[in-house]
């Protein structure tokens, strides 16, 4: 008797539990719902869509070249994902859904041209690179070249990693080339990718570094800092390539998108990003 | 328009879609977190700790290394990665499925310890009584152990959202940063960060700032609910 008793006190005390405890936690399961389905609508639809990984030194100039290239092929949408060429490289390697390949150097694009994850028949470069030093700062004068770096003024200077970016083994050999590179050890810091270098010293949180051309000449940084053009013979060329994955070869707007970028529409505004033309084969 | 000139149209994109990501993952981590947080409140087995040192392992873990494994796993080279390709003829990896899984797996204690602290708090009198009037366990545990932890619940539940929120190593290695798909809320800011799009990269911290306070106060007022309650 008493056992049932207790357990008939229990028993409400439950079931009032369940009334009070379960309200709030059911309209939270319902908001939950509500948050996995509603912010479907606001995801990205157009009728074709190319996606392009893009070397970050091309993170200015191609915001032109696409509104460019949307105007004239209405109905492609261009997204650019932009980063380091050596992290591309191995995303394609691991099944990135990317369209086009647009890499600061020629071997990456190549190497996934010969193992068959790019269309090797549609690799071609498009743009030869430059790098700059360059520095916010007045009390540096870049006019006197790399070695100004080993100035007491300067202590922090920034590269690209040259473990996977292209524009990173160019400062490297430049820097190697006017026998800098070991005795700046101490000062150089490593930015991800070369829109990363840019913006350690645009930030003035390094003194100076050594970025890309384009970067540079990009209307955004228009007259901010002084920058000196580092000679061409310092470094190997930095021919870079594109390329259409193995995915991309299939999609015509993908196609387009690469030809454009040859195209005397496309031509002049990479030139004024200081791309210089190819050497014609 | 309003909402144009708060953020540009491909944040309301990346934060849509974090909002998505940590909303799927905080449903999934309610049903996993609540099997987990019942066997871990309930085994007397001595295995247990393993068990829970597994479950713990991302809070000190560093998220590239877990970003490292799902990313060699799920690559279609795998076997993992090969069967899902086969079945949804996409990748895991540079997906949304792709975060579900890395997240989940990210978030996993959040959600776990505090459905399992809540469910150890209920006192075994009740479940006992249940039971011995002839509730079977499963009906006990819907009818009394789930009602009377309720505020664990919905703790793990917050946490496990707000985590998802904040999570960039996991997402660094495996997503890609692509827009609508895979470029959540914190690489986003780090990219307009990259493209010295400073004004952009302000209003988002600003949002995100925003957001993250409102959980962590949601949480707080949860719990102290369940403080006063005691």
């Amino acid at each position: 008797m008493r056992e049932s008793a207790r357990g008939n006190v229990l028993a409400k005390k439950a079931s009032r539990g369940l009334d009070r405890g379960m309200r709030p936690f059911a309209s939270f399961v319902c908001l939950l719902i509500a948050g996995m389905g509603f912010f479907r609508v606001s995801s990205v639809h157009a009728e074709e869509t190319v996606s392009v990984a893009a070397a970050a030194d091309l993170v200015f100039c191609l915001d032109e070249i696409d509104a460019a290239f949307e105007k004239s092929h209405p109905g492609i949408k261009v997204q650019v994902t932009s980063g380091s060429s050596g992290n591309f490289f191995a995303q394609i390697q691991h099944g990135a859904p990317f369209d086009v390949f647009l890499s600061a150097d020629v071997s990456y694009p190549r190497q996934l041209a010969e193992t068959g994850l790019a269309d090797k028949a549609s690799l071609y470069t498009y743009a030869v690179g430059r790098i700059v030093l360059w520095t916010m700062k007045p009390e540096i004068d870049v006019k006197r070249g790399l070695a100004v770096l080993s100035d007491s003024a300067v202590h922090k200077v920034a590269v690209a990693n040259p473990e996977h970016a292209p524009y990173g083994r160019a400062a490297k050999a430049a820097l190697e080339h006017e026998k800098l590179w070991e005795s700046l050890q101490p000062k150089i810091v490593l930015g991800e990718n070369i829109a990363q270098t840019l913006q350690f010293v645009q930030s003035g949180n390094a003194d100076a570094g050594l970025v890309a051309l384009s970067l540079v000449l990009a209307p955004k940084l228009a007259g901010q800092g002084t920058y000196f053009e580092v000679p061409e013979s310092f470094h190997p060329r930095l021919e870079q390539g594109a390329v259409l994955t193995k995915q991309g070869a299939a999609k015509a707007g993908a196609k387009a998108f690469l030809q454009y970028l040859a195209s005397p529409e496309a031509r002049p505004i990479l030139d004024r990003y200081g791309f210089s033309l190819p050497s014609a084969k | 328009m309003i909402a144009q000139s708060v953020l540009p149209p491909e944040l309301w994109v990346s934060l849509g879609l974090t909002v998505r990501l940590a909303a799927t993952v905080t449903a999934l981590l309610l049903v996993i977190g609540t099997v987990l947080g019942y066997w871990f409140s309930t085994s007397k087995s001595r295995g247990i700790l393993l068990a829970e040192t597994l479950v713990n392992l991302p809070i000190v873990l560093p998220p590239t290394v877990i970003g490292f494994y799902l990313l060699t796993l799920f690559s279609p080279d795998q076997p993992i990665g090969r069967v899902w390709f086969k079945i949804t003829g996409q990748t895991l990896t540079f997906n949304f499925s792709g975060l579900v899984v890395g997240s989940i797996l990210y978030s996993l204690p959040y959600a776990v310890q505090p459905i399992s602290a809540a469910f150890k708090s209920v006192r075994q009198a009740y479940v006992d009584a249940a039971i011995s009037l002839g509730a079977t366990p499963w009906r006990a545990f819907w009818r009394i152990t789930v009602p009377l932890s309720w505020r664990g619940l919905i703790a793990g539940a917050i946490l496990a959202f707000a985590h998802t929120l904040g999570e960039f190593g996991v997402v660094v290695m495996l997503g890609g940063s692509i827009p609508g798909k895979t470029r959540v809320a914190s690489i986003a800011l780090y990219d307009e960060v990259q493209r010295l799009d400073y004004v952009a990269a302000n209003k988002f911290a600003g949002v995100l700032l925003g957001i993250s306070f409102v959980m962590l106060l949601l949480l707080g007022w949860v719990q102290g609910r369940a403080a006063r309650a005691e």
